[in-house]
């Protein structure tokens, strides 16, 4: 199935420093990070190439300071990028008038923050509103919408509380709630749960997840934390220094790294976490007994529980529901201890 | 009953409203209704229940000055051995800048020792700015100097920075160890608080008053103010600079074994010195302004020069004094700020010889000897040729007389403008409220934002104003700094906004309000006096541009202050420019311009002090007669007065500020 691509970054550079579009021009637009020093420039961002796809969930991932927050901004033009095409809706975004832009962020671009960023003199309800609010939509119509998402986002009773009467994970919620009242079609989430403790976060991840079930947005999304990528992404890409070291699959990631950097950050996660049944069953079903269904999306980590309690194998299942093969629970146990491991 | 408490305490919108509308009513009708009832208390608190403070102020003052005894000495033994503690060095300072050092008094006088070359003096400044910083300051400060010499204003120069260089190492060092006592001893902080409060909203004039009681008209009373004016900010600046430094450099401090004092010494103060420095800064700014203005009790110098002029309407004159006291003012400002961020350097090789060791130092000796030694055969080197200065002052007197006859009728109608539609009706408004009601108003403003005991205070302090006769006088005050500061916001907020979003509007707006800010206060009143006569408007002018700096800066530092994650939600939602500065920049500055008005306010309360000498017939000109007349307890009353409407509009608008804070979940 062939997905349409619904914003894609070519070449994009983003240079601190004094006059970066003649210091890109003077390295023929490629400068290599003895450049960058030698003439104390940033390369907050160097030559990122990416598409994301409609409706996928797509994460970008590096260490503090490795330019992703600036890689974001760039992608929502919120910071001109030195160099680069950005593509949105096979619209040329770099190109369009400030008034192009502001519409195409009122109605199809949402964005979330790390630090929330919620309006201190605004209410829970007013800060929801406030996409809608700047638009010019009618005060009923609008608060009936952020009434809505509030309850979406699981803090319905506390729209008349300020910001700071709230939790961190309740002003995210908040966040979460603003960025989607003006129902965008992209969604970025710029390490939206890393200010948080580690039990609300994963309470949020799943929170998150249970979102994208039913809105089914395209999201562009920030983290530094590789298991919070694993747990969400369809793609990752990873990021070092600026540049974009691999775009894959959390499974490939793992299983084929493409840079001795990757290789060293995947290292020590575990095979089960990222390895779905569907690359570990056996092709083909034969008739026999099995203990059940279980889709191929799932990973080891998720199903060896149930693998090994059944005795009997089970049955994969393809994304449109049909028997692809079987999977055992020697199959999960070998990946768990790393038996079949190369 | 308590349907009314809590409309009273709580009301909002109609609780304003109702004020406003009361207040409105009764200043347009109380001269009507004095008329009508015959009770002429409504306008004018009754003769015979004023209180007569100033009298005994005065006679306890006399008492002081004349019968007072301590056990070994008189109080007039006191005052003369103070007298003579600041005399002498400063006479020496003076012996050595720009008099020379005689022996024998007047005509017999017989010179022993000349004072130091003006060339010396100019490369010693210099070379003090090129230490604090790079060539390019040494340029400056060198040059300002020499234009003192050039334009003929050396003599006068010479004297003001004679007494700014004895008041400033007493404000630093007296506002040091004030400073480290309040930081080992929280209670004399609390004890000195309030004191230090007090000082920073007595206009300066009013304690002119009792100096000159005491000490007499001279240089002493002109130190002696200001020392007192300039110390306080230094014993802030002290206390926070010590108290910010960081714990674990105390704690290390210890676990070295250092005794208090070491701690003290070789830890604290050293860690703070940058702080300090910029207290020092401070020291040598308000200390010039001081000097200046206390030139009206014999300081002499730059600022008598200026008041002699303005007496005289000399225009040229003033306008080349002022020159003169803006030049001197950037030198001093831009090298002690340079010292404020010095960067320490190396120190030098203790194997070379000393004057390799010290180059600076060594060659700014060899030059004051020799340039002095040359001045005593050669007078060119001594002072500079009388026949070479260049008098700018006819040329400022033409120029000036030229704007005067072609803009006359532009200059005339901007003044009639603003005083048919702004000045006048406000001042009709203030000093049209009868006495009672603006002590019910105060209360009820002040109880409403800041409690019951705010509003007491304030009803109390005004009370104090009204019941010592002042009240009208009180109203122009409060009608001219209201007007001013609105004036002051309305073009400064806007350009601080400005500078605050836009960087290269910033380097120019920040230029332009760093310089006005360095100006003493006294400047501003030449091209005002000069261009719009004396009267209410002119003084409106000096106070705004005076006043202006802090609602610039702070609308700047509010804008820059806001959290960028916050103005990218808004871009990210889809704001306009407008919208964002609308809705989010400005709402969330709030808390910031409220604290620039505060500021504001307490400035142009200062200068407009300053701006009775053109003529307004405020509470500042209570204080100038009482000066001229050496009355103190006038004095002293007007000017409490003074300070009590600061300390009033001061815990109000900090209310008000404290509230938008809370509102924004800032602390
Ligand atoms: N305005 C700026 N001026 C100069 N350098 C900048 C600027 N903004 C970012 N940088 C530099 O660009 C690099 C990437 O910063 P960025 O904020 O994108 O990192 P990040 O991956 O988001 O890190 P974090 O996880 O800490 O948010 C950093 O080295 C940073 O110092
Ligand atoms: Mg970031």
């Amino acid at each position: 199935m062939e997905r349409s691509v619904k914003l894609e970054c070519r070449g994009v550079w983003k240079v601190y420093g004094a006059q970066p579009e003649s210091f890109l021009a003077k390295h023929n637009g490629a400068p290599t990070t003895a450049d960058f020093e030698s003439e104390r420039m940033i390369g907050a961002v160097r030559d990122a190439n990416v598409q994301v796809y409609e409706g996928e969930i797509f994460v970008i991932m590096g260490l503090s300071g490795s330019g992703k927050s600036t890689l974001v901004r760039c992608l929502s033009r919120l910071i001109e990028s030195t160099a680069g095409e950005i593509n949105f809706e096979g619209r040329n975004l770099l190109t369009m008038t400030d008034a192009e832009l502001i519409e195409v962020r009122r109605k199809k671009m949402g964005m979330v923050f790390q630090h929330f960023a919620l309006l201190p003199h605004l209410t829970v309800l007013q800060n929801a509103a406030f996409p809608l609010e700047i638009q010019g939509v009618s005060l009923k119509d609008r608060e009936a919408r952020a009434r809505q998402m509030i309850e979406l986002v699981g803090l319905q009773g506390r729209e008349d509380y300020y910001p700071r009467q709230l939790s961190g994970g309740q002003q995210q919620r908040v966040g979460i709630a603003r960025s989607l009242v003006a129902e965008p079609d992209l969604w970025f989430l710029d390490e939206p749960f890393s200010a948080l403790d580690p039990l609300i976060r994963r309470e949020m991840q799943d929170e998150f997840l249970r979102l994208q079930s039913m809105l089914h947005k395209t999201i562009v999304f920030i983290t530094h934390d590789f298991d919070e990528a694993i747990r969400l992404a369809d793609r990752i890409a990873v990021m070092k220094d600026g540049s974009i070291e691999q775009i894959d699959t959390p499974e490939n990631l793992v299983m084929n790294p493409a840079t001795p950097y990757v290789e060293e950050f995947t290292r020590h996660i575990p095979r089960a976490k990222v390895m779905k049944l569907q690359s570990i069953m056996s092709k083909g079903v034969p008739d026999g007994d099995y203990a059940g269904d279980l889709a191929g999306h799932l990973t080891v980590a998720d199903t060896v529980l149930q693998l090994d309690q059944a005795g009997l194998p089970f049955r994969v299942l393809d994304q449109d529901g049909s028997p692809v093969g079987t999977v055992g629970s020697k199959d999960a146990v070998d990946i768990m201890i790393g038996r079949t491991v190369g | 009953m308590t349907g009314i408490v809590t409309f009273l305490t709580k009301g909002s919108r109609p609780f304003w409203l109702a004020l406003l509308v009361i207040t409105w009513a009764l200043s347009t009708w109380s001269f009507p209704l004095y008329k009508a009832l015959g009770a002429r208390w409504i306008i004018k608190f009754p003769k015979k229940y004023e209180l007569s403070l100033d009298t005994w102020i005065s006679n306890a003052m006399t008492w002081l000055v004349e019968d007072a005894h301590f056990i070994l000495f008189t109080f007039r033994d006191l005052t003369r051995f103070i007298a003579a503690m600041i005399e002498i060095p400063y006479r020496i300072m003076r012996s050595l800048l720009i008099d020379g050092f005689s022996l024998g008094q007047g005509q017999q006088a017989i010179e022993i020792a000349p004072s130091i070359s003006w060339i010396a003096i100019i490369g010693a400044m210099a070379a003090l700015a090129f230490y604090a910083k790079n060539r390019a300051l040494a340029w400056l400060a060198g040059l300002c100097f020499a234009y003192l010499a050039v334009f003929g204003q050396w003599e006068s120069a010479m004297v003001t920075l004679a007494s700014v260089l004895i008041a400033v190492p007493i404000g630093v060092g007296g506002g040091l160890a004030l400073g480290i006592l309040s930081y080992r001893h929280p209670w004399f902080e609390r004890l000195l608080r309030p004191l230090l409060d007090l000082m920073q909203t007595v206009p300066v004039f009013a304690y002119l008053v009792p100096i000159l009681f005491l000490f007499g008209f001279g240089p002493v009373s002109a130190l002696v103010a200001t020392v007192i004016y300039a110390m306080p900010p230094m014993v802030r600046v002290a206390t926070v600079a010590l108290h910010s430094v960081p714990e674990e450099i105390i704690e290390a401090g210890r676990m070295v074994g250092s005794k208090p004092r070491q701690l003290m010494w070789k830890v604290l103060v050293p860690t703070a010195l940058p702080s300090l420095m910029v207290g020092v800064n401070q020291v040598i700014m308000l200390s010039l302004n001081m000097v200046i203005i206390a030139s009206m009790i014999g300081a002499g110098g730059l600022g008598y020069d200026v008041l002699t002029s303005l007496r005289r309407l000399d225009i040229g004159g003033g306008i080349e004094a002022g020159l003169a006291i803006v030049v001197m003012a950037i030198a001093l400002d831009r090298v002690s700020q340079a010292f404020a961020i010095r960067r320490v350097r190396p120190r030098p090789d203790p194997s070379k010889p000393l004057y390799l060791r010290y180059p600076l130092l060594s060659f700014v000796m060899a030059l004051t000897v020799i340039t002095t030694l040359l001045g005593l055969w050669i007078p060119a080197f001594r002072l500079y040729p009388e026949a070479l200065t260049i008098t700018t002052g006819s040329i400022w007197s033409t120029i000036m007389e030229w704007i005067n006859v072609t803009f006359f009728d532009t200059l005339e109608a901007i003044k009639t403008f603003f005083l048919t539609y702004l000045l006048l009706p406000v001042k009709r408004f203030f000093t049209g409220i009868p006495w009672a009601w603006g002590i019910i108003v105060m209360g009820l403003i002040s109880a409403r934002l800041g409690g019951w005991k705010l509003g007491l205070m304030a009803a109390l302090m005004t009370l104090f104003i009204a019941a010592n006769g002042l009240w009208a006088k009180a109203m122009i005050t409060v009608y001219l700094v209201s007007v001013s500061v609105l004036i002051a916001s309305a073009i400064g907020i806007p350009l601080g906004v400005w500078a605050g979003q836009n960087a290269r509007a910033n380097t120019v707006i920040g230029t332009l309000i760093d310089t006005l800010q360095t100006l003493p206060s006294f400047v501003y009143l030449i091209p005002v006096v000069m261009l719009f006569r004396v009267g209410d408007f002119s003084a409106m002018i000096a106070v705004v541009l005076y006043a202006l700096a802090p609602a610039v800066r702070y609308a700047a530092h509010g804008i820059r202050s806001i959290d960028p994650e916050l103005i990218d939600a808004g871009k990210a939602a889809g704001c306009t420019d407008r919208q964002l500065l609308v809705r989010i920049k400005m709402p969330l500055a709030a808390p910031s311009l409220l604290l620039g008005l505060n500021q504001t306010i307490m400035l142009a309360l200062s200068m407009l002090v300053i701006t009775a000498l053109v003529g307004t017939r405020d509470l500042g000109q209570e204080v100038y007669i009482a000066l001229t007349k050496a009355n103190t307890g006038q004095g002293i009353i007007a000017g409490l007065s003074v300070a009590f409407i600061a300390i009033m509009a001061d815990r109000i608008v900090t209310a008000l500020a404290r509230t938008s804070q809370e509102r924004l979940g800032v602390k």
